[in-house]
Formats: C-alpha cells, sequence, structure tokens
C-alpha cells in the first residue's frame, strides 16, 4: 500500500452520493448513495436488466451515462481493480502471456513464480502455455480471476459478477480468497445474483426506485 | 511502453494470414493496372506514382478494420482503460505495429511493382522514403476512424468514408513529390510537406484516438 493512502486510512475508498442513471428513456435508479470503507465488502444485487453492470462500468469510468457525485480516495496508481464481463483475454496469447499482460497494465511486473502460482490458484497450473482461443468460457473467467491472486494489486476491487461460470469448487475458493482479501483490509464491490456464505458483506439492491420513478 | 509495443507484435505475428490480405491486394491492384490501360511503357511510367498510391492507400483501409476490433470483443481494451495505463500509449502500440505490418510491408513491395509499371530505378529511393511517411500518416490517422467504429458492427463502408477524406492530403502530397521527381524539379516543398504531416498526426492522433475509443468502450 501507498504511503498516501496510509495517511488517509480514515477515508472511505469510494463515496458516491446521488447517482443516478437514465438509459433508455428508462429510470434505472436515482438517489444511490455508496460507501465503502477499508476491510468491507458490498454487493450490488438486483434482477437482470436493474442497472448492475452499468452502476460498476460507471463507477470505474466505463460509462458516462452514470450521473451524480463519485469520489475514490487518492491514490498513487489506479484505485481499483475492475473486472467485467468480458474476460479480457486475447485469443491468440497463450495464458500466461495473457496473465502477464494483465499485471504489466496495472505497472506490476511478477515474475514466472508469481504467474504460475497465480494460475495454480485458479486450477489453471496444466494450460499455461495453451492458446486462449482454446480456453472454455469458465477457463478464460478464470484467467482473469488469476489476477486477483497476484501480489501488489489495488486496494479496492471492482468485480462485476465474478462467480459467473465458475464450478462449485471455483466459487468456494473465490469466495475464501476474497474473504481473506477483506480481512487483510481491501475492500471489495461486487454484484452477483448468489449470495456467498463465508464472509460478511452489505447488500445494495437496485430496482427498488424503479416503479415511483419510470413514468 | 515496450510491453504493449510487444504484445501487439507477437499479436499480429501469430495473426499474419490476415496482415497479407492488403499486401496481396495491392500486388493484383497494381498488376491489373497494365492490362487495363495500357502496355506502353512510357504511358505507364506517367501513370505509375498514381498507380502505386491508390494502391497503397486502398490496401491500408482494407487492414484498418482490425485494429482494435479483437481487443474490443474480447474485453481487453476495458483491461488497459480501468488500469491506469493510458490508452493513448496503447494506441500508439497499435499505430507503430500497424505501420511495421502494413505501412513498411506495402513501402519495401513498391520498387518491386514500380519497376512493373517502368517507374524509372533513380526515383526508388524517393518512392520508399515517401510511401514509408505516407503510410506512416495512413496508420496514424486510420487509428482515429478505428477507434470511433470499434464498437460498431459492419463499420467497414464507414471508416472508409470517415477516413479517405483525411487521406486525400497525403495522396496529392506523395504522387506530388514522385511526379516532380520524374518531370525533373525540386520535390522538396511536397516532401517536407508530408513529413511535417506525419510528424503532426503522430503526436496528436494517440489522443484524439483515445478519447474516440473511450467513447466506444463505453456502454
Amino acid at each position: 500500500m501507498s504511503s498516501s493512502a496510509r495517511q488517509n486510512h480514515n477515508d472511505p475508498v469510494l463515496r458516491a452520493r446521488d447517482l443516478i442513471c437514465e438509459r433508455d428513456d428508462r429510470l434505472l435508479f436515482r438517489d444511490l448513495q455508496l460507501t465503502l470503507t477499508d476491510g468491507s465488502a458490498l454487493r450490488i444485487a438486483g434482477r437482470n436488466g436493474t442497472g448492475k453492470t452499468t452502476l460498476m462500468r460507471g463507477l470505474v469510468g466505463l460509462n458516462i451515462l452514470l450521473e451524480g457525485s463519485i469520489d475514490w480516495r487518492q491514490t498513487d496508481a489506479s484505485p481499483w481493480l475492475y473486472v467485467g464481463h468480458r474476460p479480457g483475454i486475447s485469443a491468440h496469447l497463450t495464458v500466461l502471456e495473457n496473465l502477464r499482460f494483465l499485471a504489466r497494465l496495472r505497472g506490476l511486473d511478477p515474475d514466472q513464480a508469481a504467474l504460475r502460482q497465480a494460475l495454480a490458484a485458479v486450477d489453471l497450473q496444466a494450460f499455461d502455455d495453451s492458446p486462449g482461443q482454446q480456453l472454455s468460457a469458465g477457463q478464460q473467467r478464470r484467467v482473469l480471476l488469476a489476477m486477483l491472486y497476484l501480489p501488489g494489486l489495488p486496494d479496492c476491487w471492482v468485480l462485476d459478477e465474478p462467480f459467473t461460470a465458475l464450478d462449485k469448487q471455483g466459487v468456494l475458493a473465490l469466495e475464501h480468497h476474497l474473504g481473506a482479501h477483506c480481512a487483510k483490509g481491501g475492500s471489495l464491490l461486487f454484484s452477483t445474483h448468489h449470495e456467498p456464505t463465508v464472509f460478511d458483506y452489505a447488500t445494495v439492491t437496485l430496482g427498488e426506485h424503479m416503479t415511483e420513478g419510470a413514468t | 511502453m515496450m510491453f504493449l509495443l510487444r504484445r501487439e507484435w507477437l499479436l499480429s505475428w501469430r495473426r499474419r494470414s490476415e496482415l497479407i490480405n492488403p499486401l496481396v491486394f495491392n500486388l493484383m491492384v497494381v498488376a491489373l493496372f497494365p492490362l487495363g490501360i495500357t502496355p506502353d511503357p512510357d504511358e505507364l511510367a506517367v501513370l505509375a506514382p498514381g498507380i502505386l498510391w491508390v494502391a497503397a492507400l486502398l490496401a491500408t483501409l482494407l487492414s484498418l478494420d482490425l485494429m482494435f476490433r479483437y481487443d474490443h470483443q474480447d474485453g481487453s481494451l476495458e483491461q488497459v482503460a480501468t488500469s491506469g495505463t493510458p490508452l493513448a500509449a496503447l494506441i500508439l502500440a497499435k499505430i507503430l505495429n500497424h505501420w511495421l505490418f502494413t505501412g513498411l510491408a506495402l513501402t519495401l513491395m513498391s520498387p518491386l511493382l514500380g519497376l512493373m509499371l517502368n517507374l524509372p530505378i533513380s526515383l526508388m529511393p524517393l518512392t520508399l522514403l515517401v510511401l514509408a511517411l505516407g503510410t506512416l500518416v495512413f496508420s496514424t490517422i486510420g487509428a482515429i476512424g478505428a477507434a470511433l467504429v470499434a464498437g460498431l458492427r459492419r463499420s467497414g463502408l464507414l471508416l472508409s468514408l470517415l477516413v479517405i477524406p483525411l487521406y486525400i492530403p497525403v495522396l496529392i502530397l506523395g504522387t506530388g513529390s514522385i511526379n516532380a521527381a520524374l518531370a525533373g524539379v525540386s520535390f522538396v516543398a511536397p516532401l517536407s510537406a508530408l513529413a511535417a504531416l506525419a510528424c503532426m498526426a503522430l503526436a496528436l492522433a494517440p489522443w484524439v484516438a483515445a478519447a474516440a475509443l473511450q467513447l466506444s468502450i463505453n456502454d
């Protein structure tokens, strides 16, 4: 963790106020308040189409439809680690090359051992030389999630449906890892339909404003 | 920056079968012109600069669409945009790599194609230099167009319409320099204008394309 982040440790990692999102003339949510502090986890819930992905993409700067004030705690590098729906895995690069690229993008330079360890954590150690196009959807997802096992990551993880396409063991392993991340003082914002049981989290449910707001 | 270039180079090398298309297209267009117009060497020499340039321009257009397509589809662009690495750095790497695999390849083909069109051998060094500069501008401006249409399906025609008007100055300056040399007058003016254009495009385009790409990713 950087020194500047340590100085204002009491500030929340993320404070978002009065969020409004309108899409195709439909009000997804309004007056939404989110606060995320160190060591805590926040789950975004809601039915399909209630704006979970829109909200999370908006928070990391990938959606300009989201309006409101969004304050991330100032850090030296990018304050968040975002995992979205799309796997971010190039079909023509091997698993190891993909993972190294994802790390280098964030200014990390893990050695071969750290990369292999991360792949082993998601059960992909046997696939390190396979090109991305030979992997199944679940395996591509695991490569992206292997990033979460690298050392030196940002403290706040923003994970959009991290459990999709994973098998039962994979889900459980990831839950334990996320729990450990929060226990170490990291924070977590995630969306899922499934309710993790291994660690504690608060839940914000989207879709409750729809009936009163829509015209 | 180096790791971005390395990745682009590796990706292009592994997809090299797709990158050969524009080069084959270039060869075919230039080979067909004498059959369609005239086999007379003297007349061909007059047409040669124009044919070389138009063929290179159209071949570049064929290759632009792939610049961001895969990275947009598989989500790599999202990962770059949220990682803290500036998109402009990725775009600069893509421009240089595109030029290396398309522009430079087209340039290196030109002496052979020039011979087919009876372009005087003494003009080959100038042709190489002008084409190298011109295709660099093609790649650079093309990146802006490709970034704008990255999220659209069947964007080929739109991309051409966006980019061709911006390619016209390059075409005029490029053929102008070779024609001037062919006529025995000074070609320094069009050549320096082209070099200035290349410098300006390379300095500004990554930022413009990054803004365009940010919009394309946004959905």
